[in-house]
């Protein structure tokens, strides 16, 4: 009877590590996702990144420093050629045309792009603020104009958010402790934090330079926020918070490939 | 006992041992459909994923109840940038395991790719 036992519970391991087996029965493989491009820019050669409509922020030139990294990226990935152009001065151009049904003239008459003065300083911390502005982008005979100027590119221009927030709240953290033996333990705590940081939204409109007409618009959002003693330049957080959704403005002019890790089964 | 009851349990007797010591169909069909999947799985560690693909593609018709077959298949389909053949995959696997958490964790990634991708078509 015993032997029996012996051999039904010797049965009954070895079923067990089979299943085991079975279950664990895989292989890990990395793998590229290829994304496709959103706009077929095949009939352009060149690209010029026209400047944005942004706020003004003492410490960070959104308009420029977007351009600016804008045009290094597509120049470093040769998609296209990117124009060394002045950037347009969107916001004169905007002011000028607001009303008005004609077209505004050419950038080449225009009064060069001065930041106004206080009390009239530009603001821009929301989509409500830029809605003045939406006219500009839709107004296909000046960016018409502008595309012959340069030889028909693809055109990239938009708006920039880039605002400071602050946020306060309960907020998961990790605080680490040691037990009577003195083993470490993690154990996550709830803790009521006053937070700030800033909030970057920027519109890109992708307007064919050939006729005018805005080819596609995309608007993302990033924010980043910092614990409210911590003091970081909004020109790094600016650059952090760049540097999330680039892969994603790039990737609507050109395909992308995503890395990854994946599990094949037996 | 008569004859004729005698023979025909013989007959069923007889019957039923051939089709015990047979393996069943569906076995064998699991056998044949694991010998694809595991061929598959080395030739797209060796990156020829279309080989894979043909591989995998032919162990789910050899038999379409095999969830790994289905989740090798959505990877390759995947690598391959065909999301929308690689979704169906993944869903199939899933439906046929519905507790296998290595599927529903690639299956997971993939969403996170594919929403991205949807997100930019504006679906």
């Amino acid at each position: 009877m015993t032997a029996r036992l012996r051999k039904t519970g010797a049965s009954l391991s070895l079923v067990l590590i089979a299943a085991m087996a079975a279950c664990t029965s895989y292989t890990e493989i990395p793998i590229e996702t290829p994304i496709q491009p959103k706009l077929d820019v095949s009939a352009f050669q060149r690209v010029f990144i026209a400047g944005f409509i942004a706020g003004e922020n003492e410490d960070v030139d959104a308009n420029m420093e977007t351009v600016r990294l804008l045009r290094s990226q597509l120049r470093n990935k040769g998609i296209m050629r990117v124009i060394d152009a002045d950037t347009l001065p969107l916001l004169e151009v905007a002011k000028q045309n607001s009303g008005e049904v004609t077209a505004p003239p050419p950038p080449d008459q225009q009064a060069v792009s001065q930041p106004p003065q206080d009390p009239n300083k530009l603001v821009i911390n929301d989509e409500k603020d830029l809605e003045q502005f939406q006219h500009l982008f839709a107004n296909v005979a000046y960016w018409k104009r502008i595309g012959e100027e340069y030889q028909q590119p693809l055109i990239v221009t938009g708006a920039i958010v880039f605002a400071p927030q602050q946020r306060s709240g309960f907020v998961q953290r990790e605080q680490e402790s040691y037990d009577p033996f003195g083993r470490r333990q993690v154990v996550p705590v709830r803790t009521y934090m006053e937070r700030k940081g800033f909030v970057l939204r920027p519109t890109f409109i992708f307007i064919d330079g050939r006729t005018g007409e805005t080819l596609h618009t995309e608007t993302f959002r990033e924010e980043i926020l910092y614990n409210a003693n911590q003091q970081t330049p909004a020109l790094s957080s600016y650059f952090e918070l760049m540097d999330r959704l680039l892969p994603a403005f790039l990737n609507t002019l050109t395909a992308q490939k995503i890395k990854g890790t994946r599990t094949l089964l037996k | 006992m008569t004859l004729g009851t005698m023979s025909s349990r013989h007959l069923a007797l007889a019957l039923f041992l051939a089709l015990a010591s047979a393996p069943p169909a569906w076995a064998e069909q699991r056998g044949q459909a694991k010998e694809q999947v595991e061929f598959g799985i080395q030739v797209a560690q060796r990156g020829l994923w279309k080989e894979a693909i043909y591989r995998w593609e032919r162990a789910a018709q050899l038999d379409p109840t095999y969830a790994a077959a289905f989740n090798n298949l959505a990877v390759a389909y995947e690598h391959e940038g065909q999301l929308t053949k690689a979704r169906a995959a993944y869903e199939k696997a899933i439906a046929l395991e519905p507790n296998n958490a290595l599927v529903r964790q690639n299956y997971d990634l993939f969403k996170e790719i594919n929403d991205r991708a949807a997100q930019k078509d504006g679906r």
